[in-house]
């Protein structure tokens, strides 16, 4: 990791160059040196570093105490999670795999996001889910499921979803800072694609809030996580042909930044939304309802929405006719632009 | 607990049997049995490693060391009976009645592979772990209900046993006794985590005695416990006398996966003195006069053949169809994902 030290001149900060695996290692790394109350627990996540080596070398810093291998038992991570929560500490849960969240659900819809409110407050849950999520890594079956929406319809909880090394961290060390439970998901397929300066102090990203990638004029598309790699391919493309694209990554999918959606699409006045879920009850609908409330009268030209279908995620042999394409973005946002 | 519950075994590591009177149960055809099937599921373990190194499949889950546990077991059951596999079970599968063609599909990300032969009731293999117990007792559950006498297996590892669903499994078993036998394969490692860190029981055998279910813990890698014992759990079963929770001592020789390093978490002398149950059957048949060298290089000469034409099945099997993504989602899709379908294949035609 330690390759290239140097001082960004933005931000005056020491950075190094780090992959997003290694930007979540090291923002991991920063909240246990700083906050002796953070923990780290989950399954492999020790002495085996994580299946993905998320946590690698941090229990041996830290010790088996603070990094913990637990039993094979999702239910049992969350919920001991919400009873050190409760009592002072602060639980950095690792979930394998997203596909595997399933059995602690029950945990996190019935305790970890109501506790606040059915205690007035007396009780609350400062505690960081980790799950890596998506498809398009050949994995076997269940392994790339992309199952956001079933927490961002989850009152009391947060979602984030950082696409970059750098939001990777400034993100984490936000969801262990913030009073509440966030769910921080991995897009898994972006671990290892980029590289890039990463500041090694500590920084926060806020959650809430979303970041232009790019800007541009004629369409305003929006994603996050594994999808902006796709959208961003999509949108070197058409930029061929003339057309200005405004890229927002949303990177907290609860709650939405709905500013910087509304200021964007009211400037352009087409938008298209992309994601890897399901397209019924997906995030895109809430996304369109926001453009709705907020931009109605800008509108030049009808949403479009490329997603995931509405089939479980298959098998590896066909998971790229499941993920939405460079190519079906390109068709949606020429749709729009040509309406 | 662990004197409550002592190692059962019939074998020795030097192939010498411990009771005698499993001399006589045990014929040539039998032995020769135990020693094709482990041969070949062994041949086609390696054969999997070597397609995944190739790039030829996905990332799979060798069951190296795991032999006896899997065809023992196997081998004990009926032809109407009921098999509930996790994704480190295909060599129970294919010794139970699966096709080895479909079986290299799975790990090249076909459904495909996931359907049994007509008329075998082999689920797919479960990959959210301890899932498939619960269904096992369904399935035995409705077996008793038709009054057959047919029974359900359902395999499971050490990591196992600390879901919810182990414990839910096993209870709806022991209170509706359901013809189920729980066939667990302790290999000591769930992925990284070693047995001592999964639980702080000392056995997995004591954990039904809270359910009032009969257990047996035994050397895995004798074939000859594994077969005998499943096979008096099968009998109780067929019997009406209820669940069997068993417990096969076992040791995974390779990696968890084709993706896993174990050297990160496993010493490097650990489990260097366990003998893998093919070498001991091996010794087993030489030492009792079983050993027939022309025989067995015929034998292992076809299970090589055998093995690369299911490769050559795999590879020349027809694309999967982007059709299937949509088809069998619903019995009768809805309309919505009717019209998703048809626009992508309009998409894809037009490129
Ligand atoms: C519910 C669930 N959580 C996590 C995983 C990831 N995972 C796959 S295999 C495994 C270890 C399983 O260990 P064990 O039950 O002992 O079986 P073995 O792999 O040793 O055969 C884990 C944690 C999973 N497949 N399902």
């Amino acid at each position: 990791m330690a390759t290239q030290v140097k001082k960004t001149p933005q931000q005056n900060a020491v950075t190094e160059k780090m992959t997003l695996i290694q930007a979540i290692n090291d923002g991991m790394k920063t909240v246990l040196e700083n906050d002796q109350m953070t923990l780290i627990l989950g399954e492999d996540v020790g002495k085996n570093g994580g299946v993905f080596r998320a946590t690698d070398g941090l229990q041996e810093q830290f010790g088996e105490d603070r990094v913990v291998d637990t039993p094979l038992s999702e239910s049992g991570i969350i919920g001991t999670s919400v009873g050190l929560a409760v009592n002072g500490f602060k639980p950095i849960a690792e979930i394998q795999f997203m596909g595997f969240i399933y059995p602690a659900y029950d945990q996190i819809m019935t305790h970890v996001s109501r506790l606040r409110m059915k205690t007035m407050g007396h009780f609350s849950v400062p505690m960081v889910i980790r799950a890596p999520y998506g498809a398009g890594v050949r994995a076997p079956e269940v392994h790339s499921d992309s199952a956001e929406v079933l927490f961002t319809h989850m009152p009391g909880l947060k979602v984030v979803c950082p696409a970059t090394p750098h939001d990777a961290k400034g993100l984490l060390i936000a969801a262990v800072e913030d009073p509440d439970p966030v769910l921080y998901l991995e897009p898994m397929r972006s671990y290892r694609s980029t590289k890039e300066e990463v500041p090694v102090d500590s920084y926060s990203i806020e959650i809430g809030k979303g970041n232009i990638r790019k800007e541009g004029n004629d369409v305003t598309v929006i994603a996050w996580g594994a999808m902006i790699p796709t959208v961003e391919k999509a949108v070197q493309q058409i930029e061929r042909n003339g057309v200005s694209c405004e890229v927002i990554d949303l990177r907290t999918l609860y709650p939405l930044d709905r500013n910087i959606i509304a200021e964007s699409v009211q400037k352009t006045g087409r938008a298209v939304v992309v994601h890897e879920a399901h397209a019924t009850s997906g995030l895109g609908n809430d996304i369109v309802s926001v453009i709705n409330d907020t931009s109605f009268l800008y509108l030049k030209a009808p949403i479009e929405r490329v997603t995931g279908f509405d089939v479980p995620v298959p098998f590896f042999a066909l998971e790229e006719h499941y993920l939405p394409t460079p190519k079906r973005v390109q068709i949606a946002i020429e749709k729009v632009v040509h309406f | 607990m662990e004197n409550n519950f002592p190692i059962l075994k019939i074998m020795d590591d030097q192939g010498n049997l411990l009771e005698e009177s499993y001399r006589e149960k045990l014929d040539k055809q039998l032995v020769y049995q135990f020693y094709y099937h482990m041969c070949r599921i062994r041949t086609f373990d390696q054969k999997a490693k070597n397609l995944q190194r190739q790039g030829r499949i996905g990332t799979y889950p060798p069951f190296e060391g795991q032999e006896a546990a899997q065809v023992g077991s196997a081998l004990a059951l009926g032809p109407n009976d009921w098999m509930f596999p996790t994704y480190r079970d295909h060599g129970a599968m294919l010794t139970f009645g699966s096709d080895m063609i479909r079986t290299f599909l799975y790990w090249n990300g076909r459904v495909e592979g996931c359907v049994p032969p007509n008329g075998k009731n082999i689920f797919p293999a479960a990959v959210p772990i301890a899932t498939q117990l619960p269904h096992a007792a369904g399935a035995a559950w409705a077996e008793k209900r038709k009054g057959t006498n047919n029974v359900s297996i359902v395999y499971f590892g050490d990591g196992a046993t600390s879901e919810g669903d182990f414990h839910e499994g096993l209870n709806f078993a022991s209170v509706f006794q359901t013809p189920t036998i729980f066939f667990n394969q302790n290999n000591r490692y769930a992925i990284s985590v070693p047995f001592d860190k999964q639980m702080n029981s000392k056995t997995i055998a004591q954990k039904a005695i809270a359910y009032e279910i009969p257990s047996v813990r035994i050397d895995g890698n004798d074939c000859f416990s594994v077969y005998f014992e499943t096979k008096k759990a099968v009998e109780r079963a067929r019997n009406g006398e209820g669940p069997t929770l068993i417990e096969a001592v076992t040791w995974r020789t390779g990696a968890h996966t084709t993706a896993d390093d174990p050297t990160k978490y496993r010493p490097q002398d650990q489990g260097k003195d366990i003998v893998e149950p093919i070498t001991r059957l091996e010794r087993f048949m030489k030492n009792y006069g079983f050993w027939n060298e022309a025989e067995i290089t015929q034998m292992k000469m076809n299970i090589e053949e055998e093995v690369e034409a299911a490769v050559k099945g795999m590879e020349e099997y027809p694309k999967a169809k982007v059709e299937d993504l949509f088809d069998h989602v619903y019995a009768n899709p809805p309309k919505q994902l009717q019209e998703q379908k048809d626009t992508y294949l309009e998409l894809l035609r037009r490129e």
